[in-house]
């Protein structure tokens, strides 16, 4: 069971349980030590640190210094915030869709009872392990470059390539197909949901005449939504923090001309390059809201499309 | 499992019953599917020669694929294997010459021999994946086995930081940190982990514990065992699996971490990596692919046999709670 059933599920658990004599409460406590504190130190107490230095001015030498509504004033006249939400809104719901689909009818094709799937499936799942390094995305930098290896394959057929990463029009394009081309990770948990489809529903299919195209429409999408929603809130949630790739290929700048200025590398800059962590902090809570938001509407939205079967 | 009832398909679940009767299910896959889907596609007019005809295209177009998919992979490690100037005009991945002398040059071209960076790193994941393994073991047999007062509200806090960006913390973490004195030292990178932050991994056992029966523990009670040996005895040595899985994510995420390794070390000594390769590319500009490549490959090196030798464990991992 995924993360995002288990917390649809916690919203339906009964209240009465906490009425309960609750036996191994020590126990439990001591366990959770760790873990407890690192709620409460690492997590919680930061969260309510940065929501203050949201509305202070700080840079680290300086004790904070209270300034009100003055950085969401600045964030709403901030041109390259502006910039960097566009960008970042462009690379995931451009990058996220493509990635699922080609994901999903990879997984399609590979459930079909191939010999070699487990080879197949592994040459796929390859980049997605990778896609986060430094080394991939020193790799990209090389092969969309003017003389990188897309240049040159084209030169072979004729084509005068151009700098793709060099240029403001396709800087953003090679992030985008970096993302498609780690598929592999949400492949493998398709892969995983279409096996629990049992097969007495295709043989009852095909005995009642319905071809490959409607059990595809009838009995395979159906089933395997509650799995392509929650590939889609994980892959959004995670593409929205994408920080490695557009920080190596454009050298730390989001360059050229702010075209892979991703949220979290204006963040970066601002609260680590220019230590404006209060400034900072409020981008970091207006993330946290937009990230929050999204989720909220797919949860909301997945009332009308994703089916599950009690 | 059982003891909680599922109102939802993730599918994944039966998944996860299986781990636990630690048949395995990922080697039975590629079999069962192949016998599935024999039964599954329609016989109807579809002659034996014309079924053998579609699954060759079919392979064609899927080894097609492959090939796309890892040439920038093949072509970056050929390439580390020849000559500098090469890069610039040889697209193809066959190698005609064998030269080393890309990593022996990108080996020394920073302030520190790349050994350096690799301890480096190899202290940070090792401590993680130790740290990892007993704070999120020792929390998922509280959350799975016992009962103690705000259970409920504690495993929804666990649940909502797996989802948490790290962007809403980092900054006072920082200077947290960098008040103790930790900036430039591994701790920001291991304390949080000995603390149990990575709660995804606390999800991932939790899921498994609800797979062992039930009555392994309480036959344990009834001889007499407390909790503690209840869980070093009974349930650590059975969630094997699941620890290997923790271990093998552990060192892929911790290897290939950057943004939280770039913030908290900034002195080359202390530098992992991903760090000296980003310090290579800064100060080498584009003038040496070849060294850069090379170090490149040594630093995805150990990811690859990773991949080579845990695979079940990952696929498996993924597979049961959906997370890459």
């Amino acid at each position: 069971m995924s993360v995002v059933a288990e917390l649809q599920q916690l919203k339906k658990a009964p209240q009465g349980q906490r009425k309960r004599r609750h036996k191994d409460n020590k126990a439990g406590h001591l366990f959770l030590l760790p873990w407890t504190i690192g709620l409460f130190g690492i997590t919680l107490f930061p969260m309510a640190a940065s929501l203050y230095l949201a509305f202070t001015n700080y840079n680290l030498l300086q004790p904070p210094e209270w300034i009100g509504m003055d950085n969401i004033t600045r964030m709403m006249g901030d041109d390259r915030l502006h910039n960097a939400i566009q960008v970042t809104f462009t690379y995931v719901f451009v990058g996220v869709p493509i990635q699922l689909a080609v994901s999903l009818a990879i997984a399609m094709l590979l459930d079909r009872g191939m010999r070699g799937l487990a080879f197949y499936r592994s040459v796929f799942y390859l980049p997605s392990m990778l896609g986060s390094s430094v080394a991939i995305a020193v790799l990209w930098r090389q092969i969309f470059g003017h003389s990188g290896l897309i240049n040159q394959l084209l030169g072979m057929v004729g084509i005068e390539g151009q700098g793709w990463v060099s240029s403001p029009d396709t800087a953003l394009g090679t992030l985008i197909i970096l993302h498609v081309w780690t598929f592999g990770a949400p492949m493998v948990i398709f892969l995983a949901g279409l096996r629990q489809i049992p097969d007495m529903y295709y043989e009852a299919a095909s005995i009642d005449g319905a071809g490959r195209i409607k059990q595809f429409f009838t009995i395979t999408i159906p089933l395997l939504t509650p799995i392509i929603f929650f590939n889609l809130v994980l892959q959004l949630i995670g593409a929205f923090q994408n920080f490695t790739q557009a920080f190596i290929v454009s050298g730390g700048s989001g360059g050229p001309a702010d075209s892979t200025l991703f949220y979290t590398l204006y963040l970066y800059q601002q609260g680590f390059g220019r230590f404006d962590m209060g400034y900072a902090s409020a981008m970091a809570w207006l993330l946290v809201l937009i990230i929050a938001a999204i989720t909220a509407i797919n949860f909301w939205l997945s009332k009308y499309w994703v089916h599950y079967d009690d | 499992m059982t003891d909680s009832p599922q109102t939802t398909t993730s599918g994944t679940s039966t998944m996860s019953r299986t781990d636990a009767t630690k048949s395995d299910a990922t080697a039975a896959l590629a079999g069962a599917s192949s016998i599935a889907s024999e039964d599954r596609a329609p016989m109807k007019s579809v002659s034996p020669a014309q079924r053998a005809v579609k699954a060759t295209v079919k392979h064609i177009v899927m080894i097609a694929a492959s090939l796309a998919m890892i040439y920038p992979l093949l072509w970056m490690l050929v390439s580390s294997l020849r000559p500098n100037e090469a890069i610039f005009r040889e697209p193809g991945i066959l190698l005609t010459t064998l030269e080393f002398n890309n990593y022996v040059q990108g080996w020394n071209a920073l302030s520190h021999p790349f050994s350096h960076f690799l301890w480096n790193s190899a202290i940070v994941v090792f401590a993680s994946i130790l740290a990892n393994l007993i704070a999120c073991s020792m929390a998922a047999y509280a959350f799975a086995r016992l009962d103690f007062k705000f259970k409920i509200p504690m495993f929804a806090a666990m649940l909502l930081t797996i989802m948490l960006p790290v962007h809403v913390v980092i900054i006072p973490q920082y200077i947290l940190f960098s008040n103790l004195g930790w900036v430039n030292t591994f701790l920001p990178l291991i304390v949080p982990k000995i603390l149990a932050t990575d709660s995804f991994f606390i999800f991932l056992m939790v899921q498994f514990i609800r797979g062992i029966p039930k009555d392994l523990d309480e036959a344990a009670r009834i001889d007499g065992a407390g909790h503690i040996r209840i869980f070093f005895q009974v349930i650590l040595p059975l969630m094997v699996p699941a620890l290997a899985t923790t271990t093998i994510f552990t060192f892929m995420w911790t290897w290939n971490d950057f943004f939280s390794q770039l913030i908290f070390l900034t002195s080359p000594d202390m530098y992992t990596v991903p760090l000296a390769l980003r310090a290579f590319i800064d100060s080498t500009g584009e003038s040496n692919w070849g060294g850069m490549f090379a170090m490149s490959i040594i630093s995805i090196l150990p990811l690859f046999l990773i991949f080579l030798f845990g695979q079940r464990f990952l696929i498996k991992g993924m597979a049961t709670t959906g997370i890459k």
